[in-house]
């Protein structure tokens, strides 16, 4: 296994695209895949199937986005030739024995997560107890910025967490680091997208959904946590309403 | 086999799923969630039948060369159910996940748990290896974060400054840890599984958990190893 960062506490950069991913001409096409596959035991390429499994698991476990370079040069190496047969298995695989979906949030830089078939089940502790604080956080980020219109500045959303007593300067109790947390780990995982906006200074940031954000909620979810918190109807906030109900 | 032939159901399906993001459940937490997933996906529950509806799982979970298995703690005696690799050669859930230096750093901390007489290994010990490393060298307050992910991750767990083996990992790594250490690692005299931490006869060298020992002298007025049966000398938990 070659030195890899963790995902604790070592940030790589959000710019990081597929250098050493396959070349699109480089795909095979499906009848060559087919062919390819005549070529070695099926034991082998179960095998093979059998570990990206359990790699895309353990990754998942962890939140980290898995990136197709990855699991190129980690799971698949010489067969790379029937990547396409592996990966679909693989995902039928997780369909029917966990009940999780492999989706590919990024189609551009190939990076996939695992999201749940199952409905959440109201009160269920999926996670951790370190894991369900950290999702309270999110959860209460990911509103505040879909209540201001999909978007907000960070200088917004820090106020708005200055409020609840969260401060970025402060050592939290229970979140650390908290600028880390939110500004590293959450984009990280793809549950928060920061982008500069352009031509500030100080330098100025936008808050938004990140695409895993986008797929293990919706809006409508969170737009009844906004209600039930405040103790009011949904449709109290008309427009986030309208929209979350399209 | 009637467990092969059973399909899954969602109710299974989100048993596993829940199971997998704790790492470890105990045996009540198991029955309880047991119970919830058939009532949410309304599927036929029975409550002393935790076991077969794990089968299933199993079946399933065969090819893929991963199991839901057993194991009992040897903390409190309990039975707790993990999910686990079934590939014995390499230290392989863990390999996906830590760094070169963060698994040898690991492997030598279970080295000096196995090693001990009771089980485990001392914090100032374990960070005396870590600019030893042949991998890549780590600074004391590194191996410390490092120590820390490792009790977070249920692969260590710590009492006092001191570190021994967490119940996942004894159920996971248990047959590597038995082939990899044959010579070294003790085995239970009275339920045969591996034991980290034991209770020694002075005598023979025979290995009880605390548990067990627990168990066993708990109707004798005067402990006596099964084994020699000279006195026991260690005091009964």
């Amino acid at each position: 296994m070659s030195q890899r960062k963790r995902s604790r506490g070592s940030g790589f950069s959000q710019g990081d695209d597929g250098d050493e991913d396959f070349n699109l001409s480089q795909m095979p096409t499906h009848s060559q895949v087919q062919r390819n596959l005549e070529r070695r035991s099926q034991d082998q390429v179960n095998q093979k199937v059998s570990e990206l499994v359990q790699f895309l698991l353990v990754k998942d476990q962890k939140k980290i986005p898995i990136k197709r370079a990855d699991i190129l040069k980690k799971v698949i190496r010489e067969y790379k030739d029937v990547y396409s047969e592996i990966i679909n298995r693989a995902g039928r695989i997780l369909q029917q024995v966990f009940g999780l979906q492999l989706v590919e949030i990024d189609t551009k830089h190939h990076i996939y997560i695992l999201t749940s078939d199952l409905p959440r089940a109201e009160g269920e502790n999926l996670h951790q107890d370190n894991q369900t604080a950290k999702l309270g956080l999110l959860i209460v980020i990911l509103s505040f910025i879909f209540m201001k219109g999909n978007s907000a500045k960070d200088s917004a959303v820090w106020e708005f967490l200055r409020r609840l007593r969260v401060q970025p300067g402060e050592r939290h109790e229970v979140f650390g680091d908290v600028k880390k947390l939110v500004t590293e780990e959450f984009v990280r995982q793809k549950y928060l997208e920061i982008t500069p906006i352009p031509l500030t200074d100080p330098p100025e940031f936008n808050y938004q959904w990140g695409p895993r954000a986008a797929k293990e909620t919706s809006k409508r979810d969170v737009l009844r946590f906004v209600a039930k918190v405040q103790g009011k109807d949904p449709t109290f906030w008309m427009s986030q309403y309208t929209e979350a109900e399209a | 086999n009637t467990a092969m032939a059973a399909q899954m159901t969602d109710a299974h399906r989100r048993f596993l799923q829940v199971l997998m993001s704790h790492g470890i459940m105990e045996g009540s937490e198991a029955r309880k969630l047991h119970r919830r997933c058939c009532e949410i996906h309304k599927v036929y529950y029975a409550h002393d039948k935790l076991d077969d509806f794990i089968s299933i799982i199993n079946s399933h979970l065969q090819p893929l060369f991963m199991q839901i298995r057993k194991g009992v703690s040897e903390g409190d005696g309990r039975a707790h159910y993990a999910l686990v690799n079934l590939a014995e050669t390499e230290i392989t859930k863990m390999a996906s996940d830590y760094t070169e230096n963060e698994l040898e750093l690991f492997r030598k901390t279970m080295d000096l748990i196995i090693l001990s007489e009771n089980g485990f290994a001392s914090s100032t010990d374990i960070l005396n290896l870590a600019d030893q490393l042949k991998t890549k060298k780590m600074k004391k307050k590194e191996a410390e974060q490092v120590l820390k992910v490792f009790v977070e991750d249920k692969w260590l767990s710590e009492k006092n400054g001191e570190y021994t083996l967490h119940t996942r990992c004894i159920i996971e790594m248990e047959q590597y840890i038995l082939s990899n250490y044959q010579d070294v690692a003790r085995k239970c005299n009275i339920c045969h599984s591996l034991a980290i931490q034991s209770q020694i006869c002075e005598s023979c060298g025979i290995a009880m958990h605390l548990p067990c020992v627990r168990k066993y002298f708990r109707a004798q007025t005067e402990p006596r190893c099964p084994q020699c049966n000279d006195v026991w000398s260690c005091d009964i938990p």
